[in-house]
């Protein structure tokens, strides 16, 4: 018994083959409780809904069906293309992407700043940049909705100094879960895209100005697309989940900015209680995310094949 | 402007967005914490320092509510980091520690799936995974949930540090006689330190802040912090709610310093990174 524990924990190459076994609990453990259960989702989807939650064992596409047709009240008409729940998803993908691009449009400089600074003070600045991210995600949102309220900070300064002369109206708009959705995932946006411009070399800079570009020319055309594996990151780090996200949206948006997260809570904890349709719901949400993902891991792989 | 050409690096303005940057991040944290300490029954207006919500946390009316729901989080955050630091560390000893073999692009994979996956799709498929198989729900499926989202957070640090330490440490051990168990614990296992105490460190953080998961798994009649604050705030921000928010938020900066300090102390790495 313990030469086999030996066996697996040493530094002996002739042992290396065993110490795969090692990772047999973390592949146990995510194995059952996360890709079990997802699949376990995915059975649901197909199954008849119970009204008061939980599911009857019987086979249905209702879910699917409700997803994308209306058939009327009871069921009968002919099937229309029915939008709403597509709509929710189409506007929580502009949310979301709306939120990658504020980031993007904050985060670069940002990460260009960082990473232009002196190797000792570097990881400072990065330090500085994600401990918001590692304060609770719900006590960062209910921060937000207390600063950006009628009668809070954010107008009281404003008006203080002049600049408006009547409160700004933010809270359950869409500018305020796009705030949100920004400020909850900002450090996502600025850490790969530091990462990318640390190994971006600055003699090409040197190059583009010797031959006469200016500063912003050598951005936009030697810079950027150098950097652009970082940006990419950045934006899907953002982008994915905002996607899902349900704080901000129900905290700051209120019922008439609903995003999916909101509408997949709803069929669990809220009164619709349609576990199949909340089931259907969150496999659409995955296989939107998975394809995101994929695109970007082959993108990656074709780069580096490329290079 | 003169000399535009001696720093090739420099952009007008981009520090000003940094500045701005930072600021847009800690400004609704800061104003949390000093209205934490607003002597004053509304939320709206600033009337002089006191310590009353504070008190108020402790010895108030909702004290019972708030003690039961932190002794859950911490509780629970405690145990889930325990287990899914444990699970991550030898889990970080079969990647870095094993020669290439088939499965090794799939278990690095698998690993990070609960950081690909949505929150809300982890948080319902563990929902319907627990009502399938007739779990009941309650402080035991919020612990078991909490687990594997740690697990990922525990062995990205850890594996780190793995990946700096080279196996020629424990050789030499083992050339001077060291048994494989003594190279072991008296070699590598200490070396690795850092990494799992940073690993735990965030595996904690993340199960004392996780909200939508717990939301969705903890069934009726208990409380984690989150969501019993997530209850409160549904009815209007309430001083008291500062108060504890501002706590919890001391709490996880401060293991985030101490994370960050352990990660980097005397790291092999650190001259040789550059």
């Amino acid at each position: 018994m313990s030469t086999k524990l030996n066996n697996i924990v040493s530094g002996n190459a002739t042992f290396h083959h065993q110490r795969h076994k090692l990772l047999l609990p973390a592949w146990l453990v995510i194995c059952l409780l996360l890709v079990v259960p997802v699949l376990m989702m995915l059975v649901y989807s197909f199954l008849t809904k119970e009204f008061r939650g939980g599911v009857i064992w019987e086979f249905s596409l209702a879910a699917y069906d409700q997803f994308f047709f209306d058939r009327g009240l009871f069921g009968d008409e002919p099937a229309k293309i029915d939008w709403t729940y597509m709509r929710i998803y189409a506007r929580s993908a502009l949310q979301a992407f709306i939120a990658s691009v504020l980031c993007l449009v904050i985060g670069f400089p940002t990460a260009y700043f960082i990473a232009t600074r002196s190797v000792r003070s570097r990881p400072v600045w990065v330090f500085l940049i994600t401990i918001p991210y590692w304060v609770n995600l719900l006590i960062r949102t209910v921060s937000m909705k207390f600063m950006i309220r009628d009668s809070g900070p954010l107008n009281t300064w404003l008006l203080q100094a002049g600049i408006i002369d009547q409160p700004i109206h933010l809270i359950n708009t869409n500018i305020a879960v796009q705030l949100g959705l920004f400020y909850s995932y900002l450090p996502f946006m600025v850490l790969p895209i530091y990462a990318s411009i640390e190994r971006y070399d600055f003699s090409l800079s040197e190059a583009a100005s010797d031959l006469y570009a200016s500063k912003w020319t050598t951005l936009r055309r030697v810079i950027l697309p150098a950097v652009k594996p970082g940006i990419i990151a950045g934006c899907i780090l953002v982008f994915v989940p905002s996607l899902g996200a349900f704080l901000a949206p129900d905290l700051l948006g209120g019922a008439k900015n609903f995003m999916i997260g909101s509408l997949i809570e709803e069929q669990f904890k809220g009164n619709a209680g349609n576990w199949p349709f909340g089931a259907a719901s969150s496999m659409i949400l995955l296989a939107i995310v998975m394809g995101v993902l994929l695109l970007y891991a082959r993108n990656e792989t074709n780069a580096a094949g490329s290079r | 402007m003169a000399s535009i050409n001696t720093n090739i690096k420099h952009y007008p303005g981009f520090l000003a967005v940094t500045v701005f940057c930072l600021f847009l991040l800690y400004a609704p944290l800061l104003v949390v914490m000093v209205y934490s300490f607003n002597d004053s029954l509304s939320i709206v207006k600033w009337e002089g320092f006191s310590l009353r919500w504070y008190h108020d946390v402790f010895n108030g009316k909702e004290t019972a509510k708030y003690k039961t729901a932190a002794w859950n989080s911490i509780s629970i955050a405690v145990m889930a980091a325990t287990a899914a630091t444990i699970i991550a560390t030898l889990a970080a000893l079969g990647m870095n520690r094993s020669a290439q073999w088939r499965g090794k692009s799939a278990s690095f994979a698998l690993i990070n799936l609960p950081l690909m996956v949505p929150e809300i799709v982890t948080a319902v498929a563990t929902l319907i995974f627990f009502s399938a198989i007739g779990f009941k729900t309650g402080y035991t499926s919020i612990l078991i949930a909490h687990i594997v989202f740690c697990i990922p957070f525990a062995y990205l640090p850890i594996s780190a540090r793995l990946q700096g330490i080279e196996s020629s440490y424990e050789q030499a051990a083992m050339d001077l006689y060291a048994t494989r168990t003594q190279a072991f614990t008296k070699v590598l296992m200490p070396l690795m330190m850092p990494g799992i105490i940073s690993g735990y460190l965030l595996a904690f953080i993340i199960s004392l802040d996780d909200f939508i998961i717990t939301n969705f798994v903890k069934g009726a009649g208990i409380e984690t912090l989150p969501t019993a604050i997530f209850g409160a705030v549904k009815q209007g921000i309430k001083p008291n709610i500062m108060a504890i928010s501002t706590l919890m938020l001391l709490v996880s900066v401060l293991f985030v310093c101490i994370s960050y300090m352990v990660g980097r102390s005397g790291s092999p790495t650190s001259q040789n990174s550059e």
